[in-house]
């Protein structure tokens, strides 16, 4: 630490102090309001080429004949099948951390493994899913090994937030449950989880709007930007809304511009509703709880 | 009540069994780790049983996919460098500003709207960025930058700048948080203003936070994806060139994720050498921002 020495200039006036609190405000409102624009921009540009005909046609070579179903309808088996891959075991894993792991190595390497994990580039866990899934356990670029991908991709972000949520609960509840007999598994189930679920579902959507959006693994891994079919099962292979619109970006016809923003705008249209869904239901079931 | 000894058996076997199941689920991410690094290893090791690794590193042109193949990393690295240098040079002053404000100036109740506010930008799927790069904001940079290429390192590191914001102001403020109130009393009485507090005191003693939160940023603006993905270009080149398109390495494995590679071949490998590089790098960067990270949180 340095030697404590006296202001080498005289206190600066009071102006000069609220010249930089506002710049401060400033730095801090200017790239929101910036992103407000370009989303502004977006929906200016794409909102008249959302109709029936765009949310129900397949892909074309064609602008003006291009739809979105294959990538939207892709991106809703994604999500369930990562939901319903990723939540449990997110969820198990951050009730072994919380609630039965002792202070020791193990717990510790697992902690110091799913904080590393969180900062891995999603386009690794393309590279893994491209190996492990398509590749060594043959599933083909199916909806299925993009699903797994994304699944590992977005299991940090759930355990960390069930782990939040369960630490939110308090200890003498527990203890309580376990005073009375009920065994360790009975407490967890029976007086943590029900307290701790607002949380987990709020960690858990917002897991999943992360894997909506994720369109680098998936390229990686193998999703189609042309498909002209709709997925019968998860061993299908598929489209997904960002694959389609990273696909219409890249495209120079500006037709294809139009279609992107479009896309665009049914991609955050759906965060949006998910996010607010997260949401209202966290207030609602905290009302609940009478919290 | 006292229970017959099997129903306690077989209690205390479920409750196990769940104890396990459990466990499974958590090694199940040490199991992802080591997968990562086992593929990467081993397709790592077989691209350098074909190419020296002298060729990697100290050929200046990386064109694997051509006829005439050169398999030097820093066309590469210095795409990936040159976007990343510019997304901090735009995320860490309004980063640094906004945490000041959050930290220093903000009331609690301006502070519970700005903060989820600012993450909106980071809520934002990147493949929107890119669009936003690419479509919107290179045309107009193109209007005051007349030799500014379709493609280019400028446009998307300007946009993943904004995108990272939040990362630096979040862990920024945290650092900012954590200086004793006492620390900033102390030099309010020895007569120092607000600026002055701000600037010789609170912001030194945070400094390592504060650097802990750009090398995340930086380790973040690097695996970054689909913005350069779209926006910078296809061309490794080795320049720092803002107004050219160049290539990161994340850019390089999707153009070869998006083309049918045979399995096997060397060019197949290629994304694996590359991924390995850019986990590497990513992988130090996160290390040494929780190492600094921790130094702040333990004061």
């Amino acid at each position: 630490m340095n030697r404590l020495r006296p202001p080498a200039t005289r206190p600066p006036s009071r102006t000069l102090e609220h010249g930089f609190r506002w710049l401060c405000l400033l730095a801090a409102l200017l790239p929101v309001a910036v992103l407000g624009v370009l989303l502004f921009d977006v929906v200016r540009t794409g909102i008249g080429r959302i109709d029936v005909q765009f949310l129900t046609s397949f892909p074309s070579r064609r602008p003006e004949h291009a739809g979105i179903i294959a990538g939207a309808v892709g991106s809703l088996w994604l999500v369930g099948l990562t939901a319903a891959i990723a939540v449990p075991i997110g969820v198990g894993a951050a009730i072994y951390l919380e609630e039965y792991a002792r202070r020791g190595r193990l717990a510790t390497l697992i902690e110091v493994n799913v904080s590393n994990l969180a900062g891995v580039p999603s386009i690794i866990y393309g590279l893994l899913g491209l190996e492990l899934f398509v590749r060594a356990l043959s599933l083909g670029r199916s909806l299925l090994a993009g699903a797994l991908t994304l699944a590992l991709l977005v299991l940090p972000i759930i355990i960390l937030s069930t782990r939040e949520a369960l630490r939110t609960v308090p200890r003498g509840l527990r203890e309580a449950g376990l005073a009375l007999g009920a065994t360790r598994w009975q407490v967890v189930r029976q007086v943590v989880l029900p307290l701790a679920i607002p949380g987990i579902l709020t960690g858990s959507i917002l897991a999943i709007s992360r894997a909506i959006g994720e369109a680098a693994p998936l390229v990686v891994l193998g999703a189609l930007s042309y498909v002209d079919f709709l997925p019968d099962g998860p061993m299908a292979p598929f489209s997904a809304l960002p694959i389609q619109i990273f696909n219409w970006t890249s495209r120079p016809q500006a037709g294809f511009a139009v279609n992107a923003a479009a896309g665009i705008i049914v991609l955050m249209a759906t965060l949006l509703v998910l996010n607010a869904a997260a949401i209202i239901t966290r207030n609602r079931m905290q009302k609940r709880l009478g919290r | 009540m006292a229970r017959p000894a099997s129903m306690r058996r077989s209690r205390r076997v479920g409750e196990a069994l769940i104890e396990r199941s459990m466990l499974g689920c958590a090694l199940l991410s040490v199991v992802t780790t080591a997968a990562i690094l086992a593929i990467l290893v081993r397709q790592t090791g077989e691209f350098f049983a074909e190419v020296p690794i002298s060729a990697f590193l100290f050929d200046t042109q990386w064109t694997p996919l051509f006829a005439d193949k050169h398999f030097g990393i820093w066309p590469l690295l210095a795409g990936t460098f040159l976007t990343s240098a510019i997304a901090i040079a735009v995320a860490l002053p309004f980063g640094l500003l906004a945490a000041i404000y959050l930290g220093e100036f903000a009331t609690p109740r301006i502070r519970g709207v700005l903060k989820p506010t600012l993450e909106l930008l980071a809520g934002v799927p990147t493949i929107v960025y890119g669009y936003f790069a690419l479509v919107t904001l290179t045309p107009v940079l193109q209007k005051f930058m007349p030799e500014l290429s379709g493609f280019n390192a400028l446009a998307p590191g300007i946009v993943m700048g904004v995108m990272i914001i939040p990362m630096i102001t979040s862990l920024g403020e945290d650092a900012i948080s954590a200086v004793p109130g006492s620390v900033r009393e102390g030099a309010y009485a020895l007569g120092a203003g607000k600026l002055a507090t701000v600037f010789r005191v609170v912001l030194p003693t945070a400094l390592s936070g504060i650097a802990a939160a750009v090398v995340l940023a930086v380790s973040r603006a690097v695996g970054e994806t689909m913005i350069v993905a779209i926006a910078a270009g296809q061309q490794p080149r080795l320049t720092l060139n803002p107004q050219v398109p160049v290539e990161t390495m994340t850019a390089y494995i999707v153009q070869v994720g998006m083309g049918d590679t045979p399995t096997g071949t060397l060019e197949y490998r290629t994304i694996f050498v590359v991924g390995a590089t850019l986990f590497a790098i990513t992988f130090a960067a996160n290390l040494l921002s929780q190492r600094w990270a921790r130094r702040f949180r333990e004061r």
